[in-house]
């Protein structure tokens, strides 16, 4: 299995957004921002799309199950990259959480309409590669590629 | 089905971005379940929920859904109603509930997409 790693290699431009915890107002609002900025580079609807739809449950994730974290955009020229890291507080059972289902949402994140544990597998769906990392008490790394 | 359609079929009241109601619409998906809706809806769908948060939109802005219909008469607050209003995405409200409103608008021609 590949390891988690960013690739310097190539980036035309990069992204960065904080994403706060149990900041369910604003939740949403990098993937809001990742979106806009990227359909301004006029990238393929579908693509768009894909990329939307796996920044955003990532972006939920940071704010419902982590202590806070980033999502980091690196635009290629032949895919986007988007890096996902945390600093706490891991998964126990990387294999178990990537099940559609699993999920361990509070009733905060159930009324949000998350907690349905489909976040994981949505976004391994939608990219062409998905790596996750985990560990307890350190955090979770995740990188999606999706090629254009 | 055009969305003025819709919205006299079950007696929706208009929230927001009430310019876009003149559109055509051939899909609808009603659920409660945000990660779901980012699973299943492809198309230029009628997004129908029981769910009236800052999700709501925002997940139908991730998908370029263009109108949201509430059921069972839930209102959104303020700030719900004018990002809806920024991302220019319709919002309507019944009272009605999800069952109803599905029968109703299947009856007068709109399908569900295909999973
Ligand atoms: N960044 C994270 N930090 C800690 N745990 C996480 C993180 N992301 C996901 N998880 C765990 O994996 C489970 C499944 O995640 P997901 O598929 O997105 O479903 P959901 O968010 O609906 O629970 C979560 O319920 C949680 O236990
Ligand atoms: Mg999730």
């Amino acid at each position: 299995m590949k390891k988690y790693s960013r690739s310097d290699e190539n980036v035309a431009m990069k992204l960065h957004y904080d994403v706060l915890r149990d900041d369910f107002s604003r939740a949403g609002e990098a993937s809001s921002k990742i979106k806009n900025m990227l359909r301004q580079l006029a990238i393929d609807a579908n693509i768009l799309r894909r990329i939307a739809i796996a920044t955003y449950e990532a972006e939920i994730n940071l704010v419902i199950h982590s202590y806070g974290g980033s999502i980091d955009v690196y635009i290629k020229s032949d895919c986007i990259e988007i890096y996902v890291e945390d600093s706490g507080p891991g998964i126990e059972n990387v294999e178990l959480a990537m099940t559609k289902g699993f999920s361990t949402a509070t009733n905060i994140a159930r009324e949000m309409g998350f907690g349905a544990g489909m976040g994981l597998p949505n976004m391994e769906k939608v990219s062409d590669e998905f790596i996750i990392e985990s560990e307890r008490d350190k955090g979770t790394n995740i990188k999606m590629v999706v090629n254009y | 089905m055009h969305l003025r359609a819709i919205k006299e079929s079950v007696k929706a009241t208009v929230l927001a971005y009430e310019k876009g109601i003149d559109l055509d619409i051939h899909t609808a998906f009603g659920s409660d379940l945000m990660s779901d809706v980012l699973a299943y809806v492809e198309e230029d769908t009628l997004l129908i929920t029981g769910l009236t948060n800052h999700q709501v939109i925002r997940t139908a802005e991730m998908l370029d859904l263009k109108a949201i219909l509430f059921v069972r008469g839930k209102m959104p607050c303020q700030e719900v109603i004018e990002l809806a209003e920024e991302k220019k995405i319709l919002l309507m409200m019944t009272k009605e509930s999800l069952f109803t409103v599905a029968g109703i608008l299947y009856g007068e021609g709109l399908r569900g997409i295909s999973i």
